[in-house]
């Protein structure tokens, strides 16, 4: 019993494990120095963890992974890119950002829930198309109705040709404003404080969010639909409730994100976030069906830090620097692959677990 | 007394497309009391229990006719919800549990204690917080009224099935406008002991005040814990007495019993062929098919004989033919004409010209998407590489598309199957026609075995006749053996030669077609 | 009377076609049909358009005509594609490295793909068993992992041929490699018919004709048949003696094939080999050409392959010049992904029809 235990949870946290040995290995051969990779890890802490966390919803309702958060992330570059035209600055700029942001984020959320309320079963795929789609949207957005509809001035914001945004937008006003609105700095590390101050007060609110009733029907949803559904709960209303959460916290996620990071990147920034962020809370030991706040710390801190050393490591091995490039990309991929693979082996072995167990009792009424 | 009955319900009517599976039925109930509900499969018990918990399927298919007064006021429910709101609950043969939550928060599924939070007033009362404690003490009260001990923290996945039970009758019970429990067949997933235990708490129930309507199998059960006991059959209710003035006999014969005068039927009544040939035996067999579970089964086939196989639902008479075909998981040994037959591999089956008509007919039976030709050609095809052509010394293998349409145009004529082409597509046929694909399909393979399950499930009566003189005629001119499982006695006793009853997921005896009914009752009721 | 009900009986009838041709598809083939009608008015060249049609249809079409095995069998929308391609670009890059030149190099680029296609498809296919009805997105991520790994592989195999490797470091495959001297055109100027600007590459034309005519006798053996009831209902063929899981895997080990051979005809067309992230997006546009083609989730015909791919080739070619010409704004791009995603959206939430 304790055995199959053991085994139970290592095959649980065999992601996990796996990140950890990578990273033990990688970062020696690296050369980069402990500080270095301290500092590192708690910027990308600050940057990344309100995406992920945004993520966290959806599983819960029993959605899978959310491929469309690139949708919340859309609407925060929207936002970024509007003040950024306004000439509004600092926090007060960020919270603008926000607030345009969010009826942006809630309606994509709707439409969303809506298709994937049509798409039952195959939810995670439509995300994904569904992510591809808006983004086509987006383009025609900011590429061609920037200018003509949207009114957009500046012409650091806008392209030579008289309407469309350029390819980098540049946050410099609001660069890592909120990073050092509360400044410290320990043994040398700079920690973004008021950043974690805002991830925390999300964690408290998913925990809260969980003991809600709302939270309660989305667990019951997310296990079984029908007998939710049964029990008179509105299947379709929390599925779509769950999804529009979930890119509202991705859309603000994405101003912390690019906040941090100085600049918008118009075109590309959001079509890799949603992958990183997935893969991030796989490696931190999340499953397709279950995910916790716990996952996300964990697993930022191991995808990044083989983020950071992998290419270091890559290049002192091979002499060449994109060998760790795409290692790293390709462990991203890997990771969500084998997720996805576990996941669903795991639901056909329930089913012929359940059945095995039915013969052998047979059997044995049968010889006995 | 005087006082009125809880639960009158008058002349209740009702009829699926033309089908009348409810004729008039009364039934009055007053609070507190036991009642037995029994009757064979397809008698009429889910269907009026359905009426009566608004269940959609009745809505769907033209309401009902008559009158449900519920405290002396009418009442017409348009879902479930509103019945419950009236103080009904039921609690369903398959689980409506939430795996991953406890036994208190299935429960108080969907009606959990809360707090106000801050964000109520702002969203809507779905921000609430859940105020665990008193759920906890909810659930605990609900158990208590139970009488049977759970513990309550349990996850519902980690649970014995017997505690699942126990977890759906604690969530009725924790309805407090409850007045009305509905049990379908309750005590079939149960050990002794915990069948003994949901008695004991019906008892207690019905002393609180509860009605119960016990709908079960096992006699013994009703006799023991109802005041009355109220028979169905053929959609009437056929006998409604005191269980103290009744006997297990007594109401195993009104189950079953019919009125035999003046039908012209004949009947197999001896068992003729004890010095044919056995041509297939079935030993130790267990199939593991969810519902119909088949745990130690032996059973011999004689030439060119119809076998019928019998029984209650669930009792494991449909595993029988799926699990010898490979469908399901199955162990045990099957020899056919003194070769050993392996088991879990249809093709194996197949190829020793076995051939199964499956009780399923959309879900296996047809290739609803496809022609009738294709339906009626592809295991022949597959199997028997008829229909092909080949070429290249048989190195290509092509479909031959004429002589499909050859094969499909002659049992089209043969089955008077009902088509605007054998080029139809099988979903747009009839369930009758469809059934009669299913048979042609069979009848290609030219078996020498054939299984048919379930023959006359859901078709008209027109049908019916067709599909069972078809089934005599393949047996009486090709001499093909035939077993043929259905729930219907009386379709059996007219088209087979001996019957064998299953119970319990074993055979409980093989008797002459043309036995009497209550001897068929007694071997059905055996195991349950 | 009579009249009245003639009338009505070809409503029905236009309704019932409008019905089975889907919406979508109605608007896209109106769209295209519209793109063509104007083009010569604002300034585009119509011939030199319909010879851009034909040859991408003719670069494309295997591509899209390798998504039909998998689709007969259930296993759903070949979003795996990539795997597929990237047999295509061993056989491609080996057949160059062993210094075949010329058509024949075209020919030893098919035969050495083969081999990677038939272990990568058993693998993939033996992968997609296990997890049957998770497999559209799982076969995404499939396909990324592998082109991610590749990519690395692109720098670490030990290629030496000076055509294709890096020059300064020498080792390293180049992102994009000419076929010049190579394979290309290869198909396309066997029979090449020039009429003023229409010009028609034939060779690549009968070849996509000689495969999609091979996948249709396919579809008419025994075999094939089985394919098709397998997708069509697996327990009714499981009940029938037909191992699911050994045809569904012929399904895959053919789409994979088809994959490679279908990359090598678009490299034949294009005259560049295209390595490292390139083949990344390859499945979606082949994946919505069928769709928008009339095929479903779990059915497909060679019709809807050559009708797809027209129809989408014709779009993708056709906006970027007109769009220009008209109006000055090239918002093809945007279209494209619009169109495409939207056809596969429309696909994934349309219930698919029967037993399932």
């Amino acid at each position: 019993m304790s055995n199959k235990n053991i085994g139970d949870y290592l095959r649980r946290f065999s992601v996990p494990i796996m990140f950890v040995i990578i990273c033990a290995v990688c970062a020696p051969i690296s050369g980069l120095s402990p500080s270095y990779l301290a500092n590192e890890i708690v910027t990308r802490m600050g940057r990344n963890a309100f995406l992920i966390l945004s993520l966290l919803i959806p599983i819960m309702a029993g959605m899978g992974l959310n491929f469309s958060m690139t949708l919340g992330a859309m609407a925060g570059e929207i936002g970024l890119i509007l003040v950024c035209d306004w000439q509004i600055v600092g926090i007060p700029g960020m919270v603008l950002a926000m607030i345009i942001s969010i009826p942006i984020s809630a309606l994509l959320g709707l439409f969303c829930g809506k298709v994937l309320n049509m798409a039952k079963g195959r939810e995670m795929i439509t995300s994904y198309i569904i992510s591809f789609f808006i983004n086509g949207i987006y383009q025609l957005v900011v590429l061609y109705l920037m200018g003509p509809v949207i009114p957009i001035k500046h012409s650091t914001i806008k392209l030579p040709r008289g309407y469309g945004v350029r390819n980098t937008v540049s946050l410099l006003s609001m660069r890592q404003k909120l990073d050092n609105l509360i400044p410290l700095s320990i043994a040398g590390v700079k920690i973004p404080v008021a950043t974690f101050i805002i991830v925390f007060i999300l964690c408290l609110v998913i925990i809260w969010f969980r003991k809600t009733k709302l939270g309660q029907d989305m667990r019951a949803v997310g296990q079984d639909m029908e007998v939710a559904k049964d029990a008179g709960i509105d299947v379709e209303r929390t599925r779509i409730i769950s999804m529009v959460l979930s890119t509202v916290f991705a859309g603000i996620g994405m101003i912390i994100y690019l906040q941090n990071m100085g600049n918008i990147a118009t075109y590309s920034s959001h079509s890799q976030i949603g992958m990183f962020c997935i893969a991030a809370l796989l490696v931190g030991g999340a499953s397709v069906d279950k995910a916790s706040i716990g996952n996300v710390f964990l697993g930022i801190i191991l995808f990044h830090t083989m983020f950071i050393v992998a290419p270091k490591a890559g290049t002192v091995i091979t002499g060449d620097s994109m060998i760790g490039e795409y290692f790293r990309v390709f462990v991203s991929y890997a990771v969500i692959t084998v997720a996805l693979i576990m996941y669903e082996t795991n639901k056909r072995k329930n089913k012929s677990r359940a059945s095995a167990q039915l013969a052998l009792e047979q059997e044995e009424e049968v010889n006995g | 007394m005087g006082k009125a009955p809880l639960l009158e319900m008058k002349n209740i009517k009702k009829d699926f497309f033309g089908n009348q599976v409810l004729t008039d039925i009364n039934l009055t109930l007053k609070e507190g009391e036991v009642i037995g509900l029994c009757g064979e499969n397809g008698a009429g018990k889910s269907t009026l229990m359905k009426i009566l918990f608004g269940a959609d399927v009745i809505r769907e298919t033209g309401g009902y006719g008559g009158d449900i007064i519920l405290n002396g006021e009418k009442v017409s429910f348009q879902s479930p919800f509103d019945a419950i709101a009236k103080g009904i609950g039921m609690v369903h043969q398959e689980f409506s549990l939430i795996p991953g939550f406890t036994a208190t928060e299935n429960i108080l599924l969907n009606r959990e204690s809360k707090k106000k939070s801050v964000l109520s007033d702002l969203f809507s009362d779905r921000m609430d917080t859940l105020d665990r404690k008193d759920m906890d003490t909810r659930a605990a009260e609900a158990i208590k009224k139970m009488g049977v001990n759970i513990d309550q923290n349990m996850l519902t996945s980690n649970m014995p099935v017997g505690h699942k039970q126990f977890t759906e009758i604690a969530r009725e019970l924790s309805k407090e406008q409850l007045k009305l429990l509905i049990l379908d067949e309750p005590t079939a997933v149960l050990t002794e002991k915990e069948a003994e235990a949901l008695l004991e708490s019906i008892r207690g129930m019905s002393k609180r005040g509860i009605a119960v309507i016990f709908i079960t199998h096992r006699l013994g059960e009703i006799l023991s814990v109802c005041d009355r006991v109220i028979t169905m059959r053929d959609g009437y209710v056929v006998n409604e007495s005191e269980t103290k003035d009744t006997s297990i006999a007594e109401i195993t014969k009104w189950m079953v019993g019919r009125d035999v005068e003046g039908s012209d039927a004949d009947y197999v009544t001896e068992d003729t062929g004890v010095n044919k040939k056995i041509v297939m035996s079935i030993r130790k067999l267990w199939v593991d098919m969810p519902g119909e579970t088949v745990r130690n089964v032996n059973l011999d086939v004689r030439e060119g004989e119809i076998l019928g196989i019998g029984g209650l639902a669930g009792q494991g008479k449909l595993g029988i033919p799926n699990g010898v075909m490979g469908l399901y998981q199955a162990g045990g040994t099957v020899t056919f004409d003194g070769i050993d037959i392996p088991l879990n591999n249809p093709r194996r089956c197949l190829d020793s010209s076995f051939a199964f008509v499956s009780e399923d007919r959309r879900g296996v039976g047809l290739l609803l998407d496809e022609s009738l030709e294709w339906n009626i050609s592809f295991p022949a095809m597959q199997i028997q590489d008829k229909f092909l052509k080949k070429y290249l010394g048989g190195l290509i293998k092509w479909r031959d598309d004429a002589a499909i349409k050859e094969v499909t145009d002659k049992y089209i004529d043969e089955l008077k199957i009902k088509c605007t082409s054998s080029t139809q597509k099988a979903k747009e046929l009839s369930g009758g026609n469809q059934q009669k694909v299913c048979l042609a399909k069979a009848f290609a393979l030219e078996p020498k075995l054939l299984f048919v399950s379930e023959p006359t499930r859901g078709i008209d009566v027109g049908a019916k006749a067709l599909v069972l003189d078809a089934l005599k005629k393949f047996n009486k001119e090709k001499g093909v053996t035939i077993v043929m499982v259905s729930s219907e006695l009386e379709e059996l006793r007219r088209t087979c030669d001996r019957i064998a009853i299953v119970s319990g997921g074993k055979v409980s005896g093989i008797l002459p077609a043309g036995e009497q009914l209550e001897k068929f009752g007694e071997l059905m009721l055996q195991n349950c | 009377m009579s009249e009245q009900t003639t009338k009505n009986t070809f409503q029905d009838k236009v309704k019932k076609v409008a019905e089975e041709f889907g919406l979508p598809r109605l608007i896209i083939t109106g769209f295209l049909v519209l793109l063509l009608v104007i083009s010569p008015f604002v300034g585009a060249d119509l011939p030199t358009q319909i010879s851009n049609i034909i040859n991408r249809f003719s670069w494309n079409g295997i591509l899209v005509l390798a998504m039909v095995p998998m689709v007969h069998s259930g296993c759903g929308l070949n979003f795996g594609l990539p795997l597929g391609i990237i047999s295509g670009l061993l056989g491609a890059t080996l057949s160059i490295e062993l210094g075949f030149t010329g058509p024949v190099s075209f020919f030893m680029a098919a035969l050495l793909a083969t081999p990677f296609a038939l272990v990568f498809g058993s693998v993939y296919g033996w992968l997609l068993n296990k997890i049957k009805g998770g497999e559209m997105m799982i076969a995404t991520y499939v396909g990324f992992s592998s082109v991610s790994l590749m990519c690395m592989m692109w720098l670490l195999l030990p290629y030496h041929s000076p055509n294709m490797v890096w020059g300064m470091a020498g080792k390293g495959l180049r992102t994009t490699i000419s076929l010049e001297g190579y394979y290309t055109q290869a198909l396309a100027k066997i029979l090449q018919i020039n009429i003023g600007n229409l010009s028609i590459p034939t060779g690549a034309l009968l070849f996509f004709a000689l495969l999609a005519f091979l996948m249709w006798a396919f579809l008419h053996t025994k075999t094939g048949t089985a394919m098709t009831a397998v997708g069509s209902n697996p327990e009714f063929a499981r009940s029938a003696g037909i191992n699911v899981n050994k045809i569904r895997l012929i399904s895959v080990v053919m789409s994979t094939w088809l994959a490679a051979i279908g990359i090598l005809v678009y490299e034949q067309g294009f005259g560049f080999i295209q390595l490292y992230m390139a083949p990344f997006y390859m499945a979606l546009p082949a994946v919505s050409a069928i769709l928008i083609g009339g095929a479903s989730v779990n059915k497909a015909s060679i019709m809807n392959v050559i009708i797809g791919t027209i129809l989408f080739q014709g779009i993708v070619t056709m906006t970027p010049t007109v769009m220009n010409n008209m109006i000055h704004l090239d918002m093809s791009e945007v279209i494209r992904i619009i169109v495409s995603n939207g056809m596969i959206l429309y696909a994934l939430t349309r219930k698919t029809e029967g037993a399932k």
